[in-house]
């Protein structure tokens, strides 16, 4: 196959992109899900909830 | 549908449930989107194997006009409807848009040497494409400068409608200035150019490229809004602590 450098890094720096785009989703998902856990722990409620 | 989507309670109801089935679809299309490309798509006559950079390129070009057009939709939804999830939805896409204009511009190059010798070349494609990435990254810096979600997303709505006239200018430059860059080859008047055994796979991938967005898209915009609640809360604690201390 001729210009198999060219074709793979295409295909591996597309990989990377994708997969930090999937993995930069998932962390600040768990870190916002995280942090919202333990501000309604610590009794803090929106003021809807409040009545 | 888009009114009863504007409770961002329903939102995280309704994303959670379908965004693993687009999820897994994403990976299943793709799946078998790369099985057609290394195991049924032909050598191009010309190109040879070089070809299947088109399988990436492609799609990532596709998707980086479907984000902006996504943010120029949901711009107008905070400028004129005030609805409450477009800023949402507007933040949410600006990362991914500009990750796809990226991976475009760089297989691009990865295309352009063995095809033309050249990486790079001021042609009209070439550069309307590096401005989409500019504008995406002036969006995405403007986000990050504005700390108050609503003005922020007043400022970067205007710029993203600004920006938006670089679109067409995209998608319309290989018929308005005869450069390097191939002519459109799919979505033109004429119908296709590219036979099927090479238009099928092509349009596989745009699909799995299409959903993998989609599904970043719907995540994004349920971590903005679990942002916001963090951001809410934490005020409301603030405040809270301060009237104890008073």
């Amino acid at each position: 196959m001729s210009h198999t450098f060219f074709i793979a890094l295409s295909y591996i720096l597309t990989a990377l992109v994708v997969a930090g785009l999937i993995l930069r989703a998932v962390i600040d998902h768990r870190i916002q899900a995280r942090a919202l856990a333990e501000l309604e722990s610590r009794g803090v409620g929106r003021r809807s909830r409040r009545g | 549908m888009i009114r009863e989507l504007a409770n961002p309670t329903r939102f995280m109801s309704l994303s959670g449930t379908l965004l693993p089935w687009v999820g897994g679809l994403a990976a299943l299309v793709m799946a078998v989107g790369l099985y057609m490309v290394w195991f049924t798509a032909p050598a191009d006559y010309q190109q040879g194997e070089t070809v299947k950079i088109m399988y990436i390129h492609v799609p990532a070009a596709w998707l980086s006009l479907f984000f902006y057009m996504i943010m120029a939709s949901s711009a107008l939804g905070t400028l004129v409807w005030r609805h409450p999830l477009a800023d949402v939805s507007q933040k949410a896409a600006a990362p991914i848009g500009a990750a796809f204009t990226l991976i475009c511009l760089v297989t691009g190059s990865l295309w352009g040497k063995p095809m033309w010798g050249t990486y790079w070349q001021w042609d009209a494609r070439l550069t309307s494409m590096l401005v989409m990435l500019l504008i995406y990254l002036g969006i995405l810096a403007l986000w990050r400068a504005i700390e108050e979600p609503n003005r922020a997303a007043r400022a970067v709505s205007i710029l993203t409608l600004v920006g938006a006239v670089n679109v067409p200018i995209v998608k319309f430059s290989v018929d308005w200035w005869n450069t390097l860059h191939q002519p459109a080859s799919v979505f033109r008047l004429g119908g296709p150019t590219i036979h099927s055994s090479m238009l099928v796979p092509l349009l596989v991938m745009a699909v799995a490229f299409t959903l993998v967005g989609v599904a970043l898209h719907l995540s994004g915009m349920r971590t903005e809004i679990l942002r916001r609640r963090v951001r809410t809360l934490t005020i409301l604690e603030a405040e809270r602590l301060d009237a104890q201390a008073a």
